[in-house]
């Protein structure tokens, strides 16, 4: 009984510590911020409202602005697809070489790691931000941003996938005198590719998102058009509507497809193939 | 007979779709690729790309240049670390190898001496020869070269003269003279050149610290008024708070919603579903159109991006929390029911003990990747070392501030890393023995 007091004392205690902190960091924010929180609040439907409200009003002109927007959301799902599907390929080879048992110089594993945990910590902005100042503006920066992260992310769920991965098919195989590459093509990847490619699809996701906040810093694609018509202001909201709307279906529609097809992936193999 | 035969033959297909495979998936990634490479028209990239500014670039990620400066309209010779203000020798003063006077003589090393005449500047090349220049307000520069073709390394025209050795580089117009002089390393990083404590060593330095001016010595470093010590640890501090804020408001405010989108604890249908549409809403809209949204609403700041965090998450929070409620064992429910607990004590007994370990784990998951999300959000809504990476990168010239703020960033995100990992193997363990 004096022990349940006592769990229950620290619980108390916890919780309290817990909304102490919450408070009192939402009011330093809130120090430190242009506008005031209560101030903001009422405002809060404001600009949603302004845009809705003229995008409804020139309805009429909406199919136009998609298809003026219509190329910019084939670059930004070409830069989260290229950059996903490269960011896989390397993370395949970064994870094959630091997982234990599989790899190719086990005494590089270490290294592989942290290689890894750089390339995921780094956030996507301060390489693209780093590319446009070398390359200048457009897709590639940012491909290239979202890539290097991806490589990083993936690497290490791949590297937790391989590690449950069988090791047999590659006992077997190098009793036959298969060579390092042909052991991890022919025993490991067919046991892990479907985990592999539900990891990347959701990956896919995700760097939607992130090719339209890079393209809004200057590296093209709908966050690019976005930007300009916001900046344009009042008058142009119906566009900057269009693109709100654009973007918010693709992603709607690339997290159902790409759902539907990880809950294949996951929950089919078990069955089939 | 028959039997096997039909065995060869789906074995024949299932080989042939193999084959497929094997050489079908390759060749489309490869034609994939190719697409997108002349979609976004790289061949026009690489012409366009500038070789000038990655070298710039690499050079000052890891070194720096002192400016020594004639205004040649008066005569006055200035020296000042990367020709920033802040980085200015004193009246009169320059480093050992800058000696002011009636002449100013710019040692470059390995033999490159300029001098700074009265009227002419002069410039000896060990293994080239003396360049000299006397710039007049009427008729330009005037220069004067050895015999023979210029090289490809000096720049010369009526109005400018620029000459780039190994060594540094001396620009001469007709207002002004200018010498860069590279050094390795990242300057005034610890002391700026005001403070007394600029040059000494660190034995010296933890003398002088022993016999009581530690104070006096860490604020120095601290007000460093180039690196900004004070307000780079502030920003990493306010990167953090966004992102502590952003995850666990959301997960404060997903869990009362996600009881209501779980089947087993929300009766009605149509609550049920009109919640989950709200989470799916929520998390389609994107953080970035919310950040514009906030941004609009609430100004500049931390606390916007706070919110646009806390807003994306309660929707990727109430989809997994409602999930894990969903799967919550009803045994040890219906145990506490069997004692004739009350639905509050059901809840409290029975499924809190159960989804905490889950829910903090995927909190602690996401406390982790939105410090990273914080930086992005930062940049955009002006808070914390975002910010200041952007205005950094945006400058185009303080390089080495970019490195330090990245090194920093990626410090952060990595110990952040650890102490989620640490947390959720302490709460889980901690889960597990206990109630």
């Amino acid at each position: 009984m004096a022990q349940l007091r006592q769990r229950q004392l620290y619980s108390g205690v916890t919780l309290l510590v817990f909304v102490l902190v919450m408070v009192s960091g939402f009011n330093l924010a809130a120090d430190r911020n242009g506008g005031s929180f209560w101030g903001g609040l009422k405002n809060f439907f404001d600009y949603p409202s302004e845009v809705v409200g003229e995008a409804a009003e020139k309805a009429a002109e909406l199919p136009a602005h998609f298809k003026t927007f219509f190329p910019a959301l084939v670059e930004t799902i070409n830069i989260a697809g290229v950059s996903t599907l490269i960011g896989a390929l390397l993370a395949i080879m970064l994870s094959l070489l630091s997982t234990r048992g599989l790899a190719r110089w086990p005494r590089m594993i270490f290294f592989f790691r942290r290689v890894m945990d750089i390339m995921r910590a780094i956030p996507e902005i301060v390489i693209a931000l780093i590319l446009i100042f070398v390359l200048g503006g457009g897709p590639v920066p940012a491909m290239i941003a979202i890539a290097f992260h991806t490589t990083g992310a993936l690497g290490k769920l791949f590297s937790e996938v391989n590690e449950n991965a069988d090791l047999k098919p590659v006992d077997g195989l190098s009793s036959v005198g298969a060579n390092w590459t042909q052991r991890m093509m022919l025993g490991v990847v067919p046991q892990v590719a479907p985990n592999w490619l539900s990891y990347a699809l959701l990956r896919f996701e995700i760097n939607i998102r992130a090719s339209a906040i890079l393209g809004f810093v200057g590296a093209g694609g709908l966050g690019y058009e976005l930007k300009n018509a916001i900046s344009w202001g009042q008058g142009k909201f119906d566009e900057a509507g269009a693109i709100f709307l654009l973007l918010f279906l693709t992603i709607v529609v690339v997290d159902q497809v790409s759902s539907h097809f990880r809950n294949k992936l996951t929950h089919g193999s078990a069955g089939g193939h | 007979m028959a039997d096997l035969s039909a065995h060869y033959t789906a074995a024949d297909k299932l080989f042939l779709r193999k084959r497929m495979w094997n050489f079908g998936l390759p060749a489309l990634v490869l034609a994939y690729l190719v697409y997108v490479f002349f979609a976004f028209d790289v061949p026009a990239l690489v012409e366009k790309a500038s070789a000038q500014n990655a070298k710039s670039l690499v050079t000052d990620m890891y070194s720096h240049k002192v400016h020594v400066t004639r205004d040649n309209r008066n005569g006055e010779v200035g020296v000042a670390i990367e020709g920033e203000k802040k980085g200015r020798y004193p009246e009169g003063t320059a480093p050992e190898w800058v000696s002011l006077g009636e002449e100013t003589v710019i040692e470059l090393g390995d033999g490159h001496v300029v001098i700074y005449g009265p009227e002419t500047i002069s410039y000896d090349i060990p293994g080239y020869g003396l360049v000299t220049a006397t710039p007049k307000r009427s008729s330009g520069v005037n220069a004067t070269f050895p015999e023979g073709r210029l090289p490809n390394w000096i720049n010369a025209s009526k109005n400018r003269v620029a000459i780039e050795t190994e060594a540094g580089r001396l620009t001469v117009t007709r207002n002004k003279t200018e010498v860069f002089r590279y050094f390795t390393g990242w300057e005034l990083f610890f002391f700026t050149l005001d403070s007394p404590y600029h040059g000494l060593g660190f034995g010296a330095l933890m003398g002088k610290a022993f016999s009581g001016e530690a104070g006096a010595i860490l604020s120095d470093f601290w007000n460093n008024p180039m690196w900004l010590h004070k307000d780079v640890a502030w920003a990493i501090f306010e990167t953090i708070l966004m992102a502590f804020l952003g995850t666990f408001g959301a997960a404060v405010v997903a869990l009362p919603l996600s009881v209501l989108a779980a089947k087993n604890f929300a009766k009605v249908l149509a609550v049920r579903f009109a919640i989950r549409r709200v989470f799916d809403f929520i998390r389609g809209v994107d953080s970035l159109i919310w950040t514009i949204i906030l941004t609009r609403a609430f100004g500049l700041g931390p606390l916007t991006g706070a919110l646009a965090m806390l807003i994306t998450d309660t929707g990727t929070f109430g989809k997994m929390f409602s999930e894990a409620l969903e799967n919550v064992d009803n045994k040890q429910i219906e145990g506490l029911q069997s004692t004739g607990a009350r639905p509050a004590q059901r809840f409290r007994f029975g499924v809190i003990p159960q989804i905490t370990p889950v829910l903090l784990s995927q909190v602690l998951y996401f406390l982790e990747s939105n410090t990273r999300s914080a930086t992005i959000i930062g940049a955009i809504t002006g808070g914390g070392i975002g910010l200041l990476l952007t205005q950094a990168i945006i400058t185009q010239k303080d390089w080495e501030e970019v490195t330090y703020y990245i090194v920093l960033v990626v410090l952060m995100v990595m110990l952040m890393d650890q102490v989620s990992g640490w947390l959720r193997r302490r709460l889980i363990k901690g889960d597990e023995s206990g109630h």
